[in-house]
């Protein structure tokens, strides 16, 4: 019985990497009764927790009371002078993200997920070869979710050096507040950090090769948005590509382009945001049946790749990149995995997307033009945050909310938002949306006074060509 | 001593409902008869009517009230000259229950209700009653407008959501499949669903240029529960010929003494009356075949075949052998009309232990029908007509009316059907017998 003295523990289920993909895919396997494994090469809880969602909303809370401490006359108190100390301000997001970090090891242990550190990469069907501080040790699980997330997208010519040519991570322990910045990208992540320095006192420009600042969004979400962050004092160059950043004097030239022609800007520091590339590299999935496309594994319904065994979920799979749709992804593998009955495929279009920059931004479904584009006959209400009460006594009176519905239907299409809070809001109609309401039930929802949501009301009546309050 | 007022079952599987409205308020006088209420299940609102009469002493539960159990007590009615002090008395627990409703005991008589609801939610008096109306159908409220607008039927569908939540891509797979063919019911996939005679369907090839129309919701059902009936039940006829001229006869000398037209005793009052008379005779033919048992009805409940513009409904008329010639002729007309306003109530058109369908009117002499099931037996009638007759040993020219009596082998035997048969005849050729 020489063979058993090397035998390692066999899991039901391996799950490679612990972002909020894979640690819920975890907790989940061991709820269902599975014996569960979790690899883990860094901290618990991923870019998300450690480098990601987490420790910029910190970041932005700060700079949500630093512009509110500014504005605090308005109000009628009275501050003294008001400063901001970068320092500090990076020192408690570092604190919350190890926070939670701690919290998800907890939380892994509570549930009986057996942690191990190290890279992991496929070895065989159902097995992990993982390679830890005390060297290569094999693991054997009879199913294995991958959950290796994703990282900073980069182009050549456009590489980060850690010092004046930042990604995420680096800006995220920014030591000092430069006094200008280039960011590259206008997607959620290129906006919030836009706009996290812009309020400390960076002069912040924008690039974005598209014609329109987050371009995911609605097209008027994207152009009220423009208006505001101009307004604030940023600079947005759209339509524009960054041709050359030259690294001279302390700072960052950078030579842009647009139809053609070219122009520099001179920046302190330049933040790279132009989106992410999945970790899927030495993985081990040369030799398997899993397929990439440009560089994501290309998953079925819950997650199932060609490997027969093997899930991928999150970010290294299709778009959208977000947090909530990997951890939603992991619960449906590990379900999908344990056999529970009457799993429903995730639709990609009832997943909300917010951008938590100054003012925020949420949606969920179709934007206006994607409806149409479907061949939907749409019906449009909008309402502005001016409209509302709670919005004025706050003392934000910017914003909107836009929803959309199939005119022949009433099936509510999208939502789209922007203005303070929206992230909490955008739930509402992800809710509606998932219980396939028409604007009938809408209409029919008592919600309360005062608050920002009774702005959600109006623009439904809005569609109808009845809203109350504008 | 006050009497209670208890929530009424309005419906074969209520067990509770809404208090929607009252109709009376306190102090109010009531007589038997009037409307005191009305009350809102989850398919329709119906108006509560006094049994007793007195005055409404006491609501004792408020208009608005959801959940509010069958059998609950719901007012208290004073009797002529009693004090309104008599009103705080105990309640009368063990008070007077209305009747068992008669489909309380028949097997899923709807043909939307899910099989095992035959264990009928027997009405328990007291608040604490479950919610058992099983045949509810969850459907997402844009899954029910899409089925509103491809006139789909939502009982006939199986739902993919949470718990067989019927979703709008349910309905999207049932409009592909030829936005007419019922999918299977719960249990069965999408992908086991059969499949709809398509365009392209050898049997439909060479047919003229036609318009399909698609089915409606009681095409469908009628579809379904026919053939059901006529592949499951086996069923023979027996045909018998009967003189019509003494019913005549009484008809129109009943009919010299009513002065309003309107109000004028037809053959089929006549025909119902005496089929609800020979079914109290012949108790056997009054009854339902189930799996496990025959059910003997205690009440016979005739159902009325009512041709409509796009189909056909069967109101049901209850207790015909206690009700007098001029409340069965009430009843069939204000039946008739409702149902061809596609206003009946659930109440009005479930339950019925016997159905008579009659085509006398258009001139068909003689056919069968297809046994409405559960119901054990449906009487078919047709033209009183001019024949040949012949009586003692002469020919002669009399009205002769031809029946015929299909019914359901597994609960009714031959000589049953044909004992019931000859008391039929001998009751509408001797109608006088009627008034006993």
């Amino acid at each position: 019985m020489a063979e058993q003295r090397k035998a390692e523990p066999a899991f039901q289920v391996a799950v490679v990497g612990s972002g909020p993909g894979g640690y819920v895919a975890a907790i989940r396997a061991a709820q269902l009764g599975l014996r569960t494994a979790i690899v883990e090469a860094a901290e618990l809880g991923g870019i998300c927790l450690n480098w990601g969602c987490i420790p910029t909303k910190a970041l932005l809370r700060s700079a949500d009371i630093y512009r509110t401490l500014k504005q605090a006359d308005s109000f009628g108190l009275k501050t003294g002078e008001v400063g901001a100390d970068l320092k500090a301000i990076v020192a408690r997001s570092r604190q919350v993200a190890g926070q939670l970090s701690g919290g998800v090891g907890h939380l892994l242990k509570k549930n009986g997920v057996t942690v191990i550190r190290g890279r992991a990469q496929l070895d065989g069907p159902g097995r992990l070869a993982v390679r830890g501080e005390k060297g290569t040790e094999s693991l054997a699980a009879e199913h294995i979710i991958l959950a290796t997330g994703a990282r900073a997208r980069t182009f050549p010519g456009l590489e980060a050096d850690g010092e004046h040519i930042w990604t995420y991570r680096h800006a995220l322990k920014a030591e000092t507040l430069p006094k200008s910045l280039l960011v590259v990208g206008s997607g959620a992540i290129g906006i919030e950090f836009a706009s996290f320095f812009h309020t400390l006192g960076s002069q912040t420009t924008v690039v974005e090769v598209l014609d329109r600042i987050l371009p995911q969004e609605d097209a008027e979400i994207s152009a009220l948005m423009a208006k505001s962050l101009k307004r604030d004092g940023m600079t947005l160059h759209t339509g524009t590509t960054v041709e050359k950043l030259e690294v001279r004097d302390g700072g960052v030239v950078a030579t842009l382009a647009r139809d053609g022609k070219q122009h520099q800007v001179t920046a302190e520091r330049v933040l790279l945001a132009v989106g992410i590339s999945p970790n899927s590299a030495n993985l081990g999935l040369e030799g398997s049946k899993v397929k990439l496309d440009r560089g994501h594994v290309v998953t079925g319904p819950f997650g199932v790749t060609g490997e027969p065994g093997v899930y991928a979920i999150g970010d290294l799979t299709a778009p959208p990149w977000l947090a909530h749709k990997a951890s939603h992804e992991g619960v449906l593998a590990a379900e999908h995995i344990a056999g529970v009955k009457g799993l429903e495929p995730l639709d990609p279009l009832r997943i909300p997307g917010c951008t938590y920059a100054h003012p925020q931004v949420a949606s969920v479904g179709l934007s206006e033009d994607k409806a149409k584009a479907q061949g939907h006959a749409v019906k449009v209400g909008r309402f502005p945050f001016i409209g509302n009460g709670k919005a004025v006594a706050l003392g934000e009176a910017e914003g909107l909310i836009k929803t959309i519905f199939d005119a022949d239907t009433g099936e509510l299409l999208g939502a789209h938002m922007i203005g303070a809070e929206v992230t909490e809001l955008i739930q509402g109609y992800a809710i509606a949306m998932g219980l396939e309401t028409t604007e009938a039930e809408l209409i029919h929802t008592v919600f309360p006074h005062p608050t920002l949501s009774e702005m959600m009301h109006e623009s439904v009546l809005d569609a109808e060509g009845r809203a109350l309050h504008f | 001593m006050p009497i209670d007022v208890l929530m009424p079952a309005l419906s074969p599987t209520m067990t509770e409902g809404k208090l929607a409205r009252w109709l009376k308020a306190e102090g109010d006088p009531v007589a038997a008869g009037d409307l005191l209420a009305e009350i809102e299940t989850d398919k329709a609102t119906m108006e509560m009517e006094a049994v007793e009469e007195g005055t409404l002493g006491r609501i004792l539960v408020p208009e608005g009230t959801e959940g509010v159990a069958v059998n609950t007590p719901i007012a208290r009615l004073l009797a002529e000259g009693e004090d309104a002090a008599a009103l705080d008395a105990e309640p009368a627990q063990a008070g007077p229950q209305p009747p068992p409703s008669p489909q309380a005991e028949t097997p899923a008589a709807k043909d939307d209700a899910p099989k095992g609801a035959s264990k009928a939610p027997r009405p328990a008096p007291g608040p604490a009653t479950p919610p058992a109306d099983r045949s509810r159908v969850f459907a997402s409220p844009l899954a029910r407008r899409l089925a509103a607008r491809h006139g789909i039927d939502l009982a006939a569908l199986s739902g993919r959501g949470p718990r067989g939540r019927i979703l709008k891509a349910d309905i999207e797979a049932a409009v592909e499949a030829g936005g007419t063919a019922p999918q299977p019911a719960a249990g069965k996939t999408q992908a086991e669903a059969p499949e709809t005679p398509q365009a392209d369907d050898p049997l439909l090839f060479g047919l003229p240029p036609h318009e399909a129309k698609p089915h409606s919701s009681m095409r469908r059902t009628i579809a379904r529960r026919l053939t059901a009936s006529a592949r499951d039940v086996p069923h023979f006829s027996v045909a018998i010929d009967v003189d019509l001229d003494p019913l005549l006869r009484l008809r129109a000398d009943l009919n010299g003494r009513i002065a309003d037209k309107a109000d004028r005793i037809s053959v089929n009052d006549l025909i119902v009356k005496a089929t609800g008379a020979a079914l109290v005779a012949e108790p056997r033919c009054n009854v339902a075949f189930t799996e496990a048992a025959i059910l003997h009805f205690s009440r016979v409940d005739i159902a009325l075949a009512v041709a409509l513009d796009d189909g056909l409904i069967t109101p049901v008329i209850r207790d015909v052998p206690a009700k007098s010639l001029s409340t069965l002729h009430a009843e069939a007309r204000r039946l008739a009309e409702k149902a061809r306003a596609g206003k009946l109530t659930p109440e009005e058109y479930s339950g019925g232990t016997f159905t008579i369908s009659n085509m006398g009117m258009f001139g068909v002499k003689s056919f069968t029908s297809i046994l409405n099931p559960p119901q054990g037996g449906i009487l078919s009638v047709g033209a009183g007509e001019r024949r040949p007759v012949v009586r003692g040993d002469e020919l002669a020219v009399g009205t002769v009316l031809s029946l015929n009596l299909a019914v359901d082998h597994r609960c009714i035997d031959g000589a049953v059907a044909a004992a019931f048969m000859a008391r039929l005849k001998g009751l509408i050729e001797d109608p006088i017998t009627l008034m006993l």
